[in-house]
């Protein structure tokens, strides 16, 4: 019998998600192990974690892992890569770790152009805590300490996270993905093999903001959290590569 | 510079940077604060020339957070500032207690709290003792009072932090930071420490390491904090040092850290003209901190003399380690120009009326 599916390498192979049932982590982390098998990049890689939902990626990932505090990933990952040029230093992250608590040291590590690859899941708000606002809750959305809505009086507006890094002349890749469809997590894969190429050529860093689904803290069922992210956040958070020096495309 | 046996006349901060190069520090990673700059300054220069990694950090946050980075993958690596700076590397250093990871922080202090101002004081003896991170865990600290010791405790912090796998601080401070003296870099006298069992280095012919302190497991949570108590204590019983003149005869002892010990041992010996016996007492590890050797000294019958340049932070350590046996007085200035000999020795003969049991506290 033909083998159509296994788990791969990179996976351990007792690993259970902890995640709830329609987020899109699991899909996400399984792309990545996917892509360091394909590219050979599991015995040189170094994981640098992070904190939120993420926090437990080390039990899924079957590659060396070193824990940063609360959004430090980008300046661990700076460490590692500094230390160990030949390694491949990676960091996987949610949008609060990344561009909230974390912003400076994921701006700075993409202005100082570090050859690591970073990856950001964004779901609009900070699951982890039970769906609180957070650096990319949208305009209007209810969250737990947004319960009238954000709206620019209180909370100001949300970043996109994509456009701002690829602003950085350090960055080789910067593209925003979304896992809602099929065609969409081929394309992921293809961004997220991108991000992973240019550190391996030495070019500079690569980003992938990837659109995620929350169900429980939006309250729907994981179909209607894969509509949200169709209707709601891609009108916001629009998909496409917004820099990619191997094609020399601008912002 | 190299490493050799010539005598050079140097500065604390170039001679800290030096012996971190000696000592094999594979990357450096900064943010500029004064009294310590010129660290930073020096190995910008020298560890490109060398193929070294060296970072101009955006933040402390940032540059204690990449040193955690690096020494997970095996290289020894360094980060360096400055009091209300080092506050806030406390998250990271406490990951890293936690992580079992050897960072090493070179704390080259000021005077506190707040802004406070760039002339050197000892207002971060709490800070690094007894952590401003969370939760139980410990730091080795090392305090230099010479430009020679910057060197060799330089030296013996890179040792001490792979060897036990735990984070050090050497605590310098401004007046030793920026003070030339003449000083001799010789070997780094360590060996290498076998890192390979836990390295990050990638799964290659090995399970993949996972480095984390997340601990969801009560029971192996509570476990794991009393392994880390129970490897400082041996650290404590094999690495306590501490330096003790003339305490043989000597009625009391003046205690000091770092380079406030330059003082007291003149002050001892302007004692002792005037017929006071007086000793000198100086940790060299504030963590571990020699509680036995006070406590032998106290059972003795010796009372001590804590002169601080704080409000009296090591002073309670020492408090703490006579156990009731004999007098402790403390002299301190909280921040600014050191407590001279003079004022050293005029107020040990205050104290004395009292019995050492009160404390002088210059302005």
């Amino acid at each position: 019998m033909q083998q159509v599916f296994s788990i791969p390498k990179s996976m351990k192979k007792d690993f259970r998600y902890t995640f709830c049932p329609g987020c899109d982590h699991g899909v996400a982390i399984r792309l990545v192990a996917e892509l360091l098998d394909e590219m050979n990049l599991r015995e040189k890689a170094i994981c640098s974690t992070s904190i939120g939902c993420s926090v437990f990626l080390y039990d899924f990932l079957d590659v060396d892992c070193v824990e940063a505090p609360h959004g430090r990933a980008c300046a661990s990952a700076t460490g590692v890569k500094r230390a160990r040029p030949d390694k491949f230093a990676f960091t996987y992250q949610g949008d609060g770790d990344f561009a909230s608590i974390g912003l400076a040291e994921s701006m700075h590590t993409a202005l100082r152009g570090e050859c690591v690859s970073a990856i950001c899941i964004n779901n609009t708000t900070y699951g982890m805590t039970g769906g609180q606002l957070g650096p990319t809750t949208i305009m209007g959305q209810i969250t737990t300490t947004s319960p009238y809505g954000r709206n620019r009086e209180y909370y100001g507006y949300p970043i996109r996270i994509a456009e701002q890094i690829a602003l950085c002349d350090g960055t080789a890749y910067s593209a925003r993905v979304a896992l809602d469809t099929v065609p969409h997590i081929n394309q992921a894969k293809q961004a997220l093999k991108k991000a992973f190429e240019v550190q391996v050529q030495g070019l500079g860093f690569g980003f992938v903001e990837i659109l995620s689904s929350c169900p429980t803290n939006w309250h729907m069922t994981p179909q209607e959290a894969h509509e949200r992210v169709r209707n709601e956040m891609v009108p916001v958070f629009p998909l496409g590569v917004y820099k990619d020096v191997t094609t020399e495309k601008g912002v | 510079m190299t490493d050799n046996n010539e005598k050079v006349l140097i500065k604390g901060n170039y001679a800290i940077a030096q012996a971190a190069i000696n000592a094999g520090c594979q990357c450096y990673f900064g943010y500029p604060i004064t009294p310590q700059t010129e660290i930073g300054e020096y190995l910008s220069a020298e560890m490109p020339k060398l193929g070294r990694g060296y970072v101009c950090a955006e933040s402390e946050i940032a540059a204690i957070n990449m040193v955690v980075g690096a020494v997970s993958t095996g290289v020894r690596a360094m980060t360096t500032s400055s009091s209300l700076a080092v506050a806030l590397m406390q998250e990271a250093l406490s990951y890293a207690a936690s992580d079992e990871l050897p960072v090493v922080l070179v704390n080259v202090m000021r005077a506190g709290p707040g802004l406070g101002y760039i002339y050197p004081a000892q207002g971060d003896y709490n800070q690094s003792v007894y952590g401003g991170g969370n939760g139980d865990y410990k730091i080795i600290v090392l305090a230099p009072s010479t430009v020679q010791e910057c060197i060799d405790l330089t030296y013996r912090a890179f040792y001490l932090a792979q060897k036990y796998r735990n984070p050090v601080i050497l605590l310098a401070d401004g007046l030793l930071g920026q003070m030339m003296e003449p000083a001799c870099f010789g070997e780094n006298p360590y060996p290498e420490v076998d890192v390979s069992s836990w390295a990050l280095t990638g799964a290659k012919g090995r399970e993949s390491r996972a480095i984390y302190s997340l601990g969801p497991n009560e029971k192996k949570q509570i476990q794991h904090v009393y392994n880390l108590f129970k490897k400082f204590e041996v650290i404590a019983e094999k690495e306590t040092t501490y330096e003790e003149f003339q305490t043989e005869d000597a009625e009391i002892v003046l205690t000091a850290f770092g380079s406030m010990t330059r003082n007291i041992k003149a002050a001892m010996k302007v004692l002792r003209d005037k017929g006071i016996k007086a000793g000198c007492f100086r940790p060299i590890t504030l963590s571990p901190f020699p509680h036995k050797r006070i406590l032998e000294l106290a059972t003795e019958g010796k009372n001590f003399v804590v002169v601080e340049m704080n409000m009296g932070q090591m002073y309670k350590d020492v408090k703490y380690s006579v156990e009731g046996r004999s007098e402790v007085g403390l002299i301190n200035r909280p921040v600014g120009e050191w407590l001279s000999v003079e004022e050293i020795v005029e107020a040990v003969e205050k104290l004395m009326e009292k019995n050492y049991a009160a404390s002088i506290q210059y302005s």
